[in-house]
């Protein structure tokens, strides 16, 4: 017998999120690799001492790692695929933001219930999960604490953050909002913190994955594409644990 | 069929329809007021439309950043060196006396003008930074006359909707509207940095534009055109960008 597990609207934007989180991160690093150097503060350029310098072959001849130029020069199409996926990225999280407020998914399903607000009911899951004891009954129809807190982070901190950094490279848009830059300590230093929080929305896509594999990726991938999920398995005895 | 699910068809029906009428009112008003750029068709085009028409109703007015002398870059990028052809050579060699900036198209009085015409009209500086598509920038002080000046000499048409200009590299033109044509900032730049604009900067003339990236800021300008439409100009998409994959407006 199948449960309920996710809405259309969370089902439908997860995906639109997973599209053009592929095609931002594929273009982003080909973007990268036309200048794999990073600085902070206003300005950076091969005369200038980087912040770190990525050891990859570029796809431009002003700069030589070592490589020579060897990688394909794809920043045209790269830029533009950017963008779009960017715009399908605001959208979407708009018509799931709005709708998520609305409909309570946030207050119902996403706020730590009251009593696991703490640090240490934090501190418990984990160990929990490094124990591997099988989730408890009343986690089965719904998130626990850690799963909660890392999907409001990545909400409501990450991608605001990686959107606001992106944006701040955008000479039009600095024009006309000159603090969203300024308070981020220059253009390349935007850069840079694009970069980074990149690699954390990578981090918790990984771990994302990996959590999924352990707890059955084809029963929760399915559950994201039909919305339903086998019906809670009955807790196992103690004796059952492996 | 049950009700609800019949709810459901009627729904998403009324969503869908009020979605493609939503979309094609929006095409008409994008239309109306010039939010489509040249090259907003394709594959790409809806993100290209969205960010033009998005940074225009937004940033038209805004200028860019300027700083102060102090954050000016001790070592500047010029990224290319200067067009190895025989004609520029020759100017060169003249100290670029010959140099001629043709104003032509929709214009009352088409202009032919010397680098000491341009020197004669208003000069201004600005203290912008060079952003390129690759991530690197910095700052530099640039000297020129607004291009409004020259445009204003040569008296547009008041059915101008864009200028385009192009480099003595016969491969390399641009075009921009009049929001970014009568900006300001968008200057044809003679100087940088106290001294004549070096011709691995661009030089004997630049045009800037510092709210786009700094493939917009041809260097080398030779001539300006004013036209009403981009269709019949080069490949009818507003520039050489699309031709190498890139877009015509390049705010972001």
């Amino acid at each position: 017998m199948d449960t309920p597990r996710h809405t259309a609207l969370v089902r439908v934007t997860h995906w639109l999120t997973v599209i053009a989180f592929a095609a931002l991160l594929v273009t982003g690093l080909e973007i990268v690799i036309s200048h794999p150097r990073f600085y902070w503060g206003e300005t950076g350029n091969v005369n200038m001492r980087p912040l770190f310098s990525l050891p990859l072959p570029t796809s431009r001849d002003t700069i030589d790692n070592g490589f020579g130029s060897h990688m394909p020069d794809q920043n045209g199409w790269s830029r533009a695929l950017h963008f779009q996926a960017a715009w399908l990225l605001v959208f979407t999280a708009l018509v799931y933001g709005i709708a998520s407020l609305l409909n309570g998914h946030f207050r119902r399903n996403l706020v730590p219930v009251p009593g696991q607000r703490s640090l240490r009911a934090h501190l418990q899951r984990i160990g929990q999960y490094l124990h591997r004891s099988p989730p408890t009954a009343d986690e089965s129809g719904s998130y626990n604490v850690l799963q909660r807190t890392a999907y409001l982070s990545v909400i409501f901190v990450l991608f605001p953050l990686v959107i606001w950094t992106g944006l701040a490279l955008s000479p039009a848009f600095n024009a006309a909002f000159p603090f969203f830059v300024d308070v981020l300590g220059g253009r390349q230093s935007a850069r840079t913190l694009h970069f980074f929080l990149t690699w954390a929305l990578v981090l918790f896509f990984v771990v994302h994955i990996a959590m999924i594999a352990i707890s059955g990726f084809w029963s929760r991938t399915r559950a994201m594409i039909t919305g339903r999920a086998a019906a809670p398995p009955i807790s196992r005895l103690p004796e059952e644990r492996p | 069929m049950n009700h609800f699910t019949r709810r459901k068809l009627i729904t998403t029906g009324i969503v869908a329809a009020a979605g493609v009428t939503g979309l094609g009112a929006a095409e008409r008003i994008a239309r109306r007021y010039g939010l489509i750029p040249p090259d907003g068709s394709g594959l790409y085009g809806p993100g290209e439309t969205l960010t033009y028409a998005a940074q225009r109703l937004i940033t038209t007015h805004s200028l860019a950043r300027e700083f102060p002398r102090s954050m000016i870059s001790a070592k500047p990028f010029a990224n290319e060196l200067a067009p190895p052809s025989a004609e520029f050579k020759t100017l060169q060699a003249g100290g670029f006396a010959g140099w001629r900036l043709v104003v032509d198209g929709m214009v009352d009085h088409p202009l032919a003008l010397s680098l000491a015409d341009l020197r004669s009209m208003p000069v201004r500086s600005q203290i912008t930074e060079v952003v390129c598509e690759e991530g690197w920038s910095y700052v530099a002080e640039w000297i020129g006359t607004p291009l409004s000046n020259v445009l204003n000499e040569a008296g547009l048409h008041p059915n101008v909707r864009y200028i385009v200009y192009r480099s003595i590299q016969p491969e390399i033109w641009e075009s921009i509207d009049m929001a970014d044509a009568l900006h300001p900032q968008t200057f044809l730049t003679l100087g940088m940095n106290d001294g004549d604009l070096p011709v691995g900067f661009g030089g004997p003339l630049r045009l800037r534009l510092p709210r786009q990236l700094g493939y917009k800021s041809v260097k080398f300008v030779t001539r300006l055109t004013a036209t009403d439409s981009m269709k019949k100009i080069g490949n009818g998409l507003g520039s050489a960008d699309p031709d190498y994959g890139y877009a015509w407006y390049a705010g972001i």
